[in-house]
């Protein structure tokens, strides 16, 4: 829609559509709770444990999981808001932020984020049309073509740039900071949007509006979503590919399809089934996980789902299950796939599981 | 109905006086009879959250303008005074909040909290308090509640901590409960548990509830009744089958439609156009006038009149056609 414009060239596609657009490698962070370096007393919440994923060009992931597992720290792990303790990323098949890899300016300019509080993340003295065309104008691009890009930015997302363009934060309504918020992000014209619970804060009739334009813009800027969000309706609705996180750790990974009708892991069964039911004659009449996420700094051992499995089983307390593919695309972390894990239940489900992968 | 209802409000307005005067409830009349659980529904701003303040009497006097009447039992609330408001408060209705980390006192324990509210209610000792108290946890299934009872609010988690406020809620055996979106800051996994606690004590001490809340899913869970508000005014009221399956009033049938599933995938979401009006500046007419797609003039100069059909009721001058399989209200 802008022009190009020599001093902000437009980002390329490198690797081809086979390359995935993000490879995550093993990605951990700690944080040291009370107590610093020399304490001896020092506890670690293990609030990213590990984890490794993929995600295609133009597909929609999204990170489901309760609170305190791990999802926004991912989220700010990838943008690099965070620094990650180990761990690698691979942008379009370039490394990113190694050497003779991607520099993290430019890494920044293919990733852009949205946040969930709409207000604190944008500037309270900065108006909406300043605050779009910011971003572009630090990377390098004159005045008058960075507010010219922000009004068109600004009127592609609902917003009239003559009457909203000169509005403060504080002047728009929730659902119109989320949309100047968006238009902030593809100023620079992104290749990888991560969406971090944007639409949890929203009213119903005003969360549709926003999701809407989120799949317009998608189809038409050929958009990669990174969708965080605890709400599962939205999730089922958005994504394309789902990762399931469990304290710090991702337990499934596979298509919405499949896992919202043969979920392997017991968690995300029970929490793809933890919602409220919409039939008034068919209410829920029993809860499908029972107490509350366990605390990330004293993980039970083994697997880390245990405590609240209606399947656990000594081998589950013994070895931690790693993610295993039971059908194409479609991986999890339970010893119930793994015939050879020991656990008793294992083997007649994983020959379930295999005569499906030929169904 | 032959007895009267446990709560009736009458022609309730609520406004909050300042630099700018903020309309927040209008002509707001309801009914609930003992043990029915209402669901009130709405998006933020709407006056959920304002009609159970003022039913609690929680609004400062100085800076609102209250008019209509609430009735509990046949007793005037707006008139209550002193002891009599306090035990009014707790006493007969009590309230669960939305935020149970911000609702607890942080310095004193749950324990001596609950204890507390109970030896201001009634005339018992410590140790009795203690005990009942210890009851309590135990009844909202809160696990080695003993231990629980000498932990503070910061130590509990967050299903936990709103498990401890509903104990506290309870604690003085209410004759009405108000839940002011109890489940919205909790996880689904937790949202879904704590639903169905409130529905198991609802059955067990026969209480009415009146449960605030923007998710239809979890209204259809818990509510008997469902009334849908939109800028400080009841707009449709049913049962809850009866208003899932035809709402009658357009902004209903907008907020059922626009509710995520998993049908809609891959098509475009049905919106409800534009936002909640200011309240501050209300229009002379319907207040979903701008927004709706079936107002006419009428709609925009005139306020729709409650027009009543059994158990159901709106106040819209368009409204959609009665549906025929519109289940038995």
């Amino acid at each position: 829609m802008s022009a190009p414009d020599p001093s902000l060239p437009a980002l390329v596609d490198r690797g081809g559509p086979a390359q995935p657009l993000l490879i995550v490698r093993d990605l951990r962070k700690h944080f040291t709770v009370r107590g610093g370096m020399f304490d001896r007393n020092a506890q670690r919440v293990r609030a990213v444990d590990g984890i490794s994923f993929t995600v295609a060009k133009g597909e929609t992931l999204g990170i489901v999981g309760e609170s305190g597992c791990g999802k926004s720290t991912t989220a700010k792990l990838i943008a690099r808001l965070l620094p990650a303790d180990s761990g690698e990323l691979v942008f379009d098949g370039d490394g990113v932020g190694q050497f003779g890899g991607m520099a993290l300016k430019e890494f920044r300019r293919n990733l852009q984020m949205v946040f969930q509080d709409s207000f604190a993340s944008l500037n309270p003295r900065l108006t909406a049309i300043e605050t779009v065309a910011y971003g572009p104008q630090v990377h390098g691009l004159a005045r008058p073509a960075a507010l010219a890009r922000a009004g068109a930015l600004l009127a592609r997302v609902g917003l009239a740039p003559e009457q909203f363009g000169s509005r403060y934060p504080h002047e728009l309504s929730g659902g119109q900071r989320q949309r100047v918020n968006i238009a902030r992000a593809l100023a620079f014209e992104p290749r990888l949007l991560i969406l971090d619970e944007a639409v949890a804060a929203l009213d119903k009739s005003v969360q549709a509006q926003v999701l809407n334009l989120l799949q317009e813009l998608k189809a038409e800027r050929g958009l990669t979503y990174l969708f965080i969000s605890h709400d599962l309706h939205v999730v089922h609705y958005l994504a394309d590919r789902l990762l399931v996180m469990y304290l710090g750790q991702v337990v499934e990974v596979g298509p919405v399809d499949r896992l919202y009708g043969h979920a392997r892991h017991p968690y995300t069964r029970a929490l793809l089934s933890a919602v409220p039911s919409m039939d008034p004659a068919r209410r829920t009449e029993r809860s499908p996980l029972a107490g509350d996420p366990p605390n990330p700094i004293d993980p039970p051992s083994g697997c880390r789902f245990r405590d609240r499995c209606a399947h656990a089983h000594a081998a589950c307390a013994a070895v931690a299950p790693v993610l295993r593919e039971t059908v194409a695309g479609h991986w999890a972390a339970c010893h119930l796939d793994d015939a050879g894990s020991g656990h008793p239940e294992a083997p007649a489900r994983a020959a379930i599981a295999f005569k499906a992968s030929f169904a | 109905m032959t007895t009267p209802p446990l709560l009736s409000v009458r022609g309730l307005g609520l406004q909050f006086l300042g630099e700018r005067t903020t309309t927040a409830l209008t002509d707001l009349s309801f009914e609930l009879a003992s043990g029915e659980v209402l669901a009130l529904l709405g998006e933020s701003g709407c006056g959920k959250s304002a009609t159970l303040r003022t039913l609690l009497r929680l609004h400062a006097p100085q800076r609102t303008r209250i008019t209509g009447r609430i009735e509990v039992e046949g007793r005037d609330v707006l008139a209550l005074q002193g002891c009599d408001l306090q035990h009014y408060r707790g006493g007969v209705v009590s309230m669960v909040f939305q935020e149970p980390g911000l609702a607890f006192d942080p310095v004193y324990t749950i324990g001596d909290q609950i204890t507390q509210a109970i030896r201001a209610h009634e005339g018992v000792d410590r140790a009795a308090a203690r005990q009942r108290a210890l009851q309590m946890l135990e009844r909202v299934q809160i696990p080695q509640a003993r231990r629980r009872l000498d932990a503070y609010a910061h130590e509990l988690s967050g299903g936990m901590r709103q498990r401890a406020m509903i104990a506290l809620a309870l604690a003085c055996k209410p004759k009405l409960l108000l839940a002011d979106e109890p489940t919205t800051a909790l996880d689904a996994t937790v949202q879904i548990q704590i639903l169905l606690l409130l529905r198991e004590l609802q059955r067990e001490t026969g209480m009415s509830v009146i449960f605030v809340t923007h998710d239809i899913g979890a209204a259809i869970e818990v509510a008997d009744r469902i009334a849908v508000m939109y800028a400080g005014r009841i707009v449709e009221e049913n049962s809850v089958a009866g208003l899932v399956a035809a709402p009658r009033h357009p902004y209903s049938a907008g907020l059922l439609a626009s509710t995520v599933g998993a049908a809609q995938r891959g098509r475009v979401l049905p919106t409800i156009g534009g936002a909640p009006p200011d309240l501050a500046a209300l229009p002379p007419g319907c207040a979903f006038a701008p927004r709706c797609e079936a107002a006419d003039a009428r709609c925009r100069m005139e306020q729709p009149a409650v027009v009543r059909d059994g158990a159901h009721a709106w106040s819209c001058w368009n409204p959609r056609p009665s549906s025929e399989l519109s289940a038995p209200g």
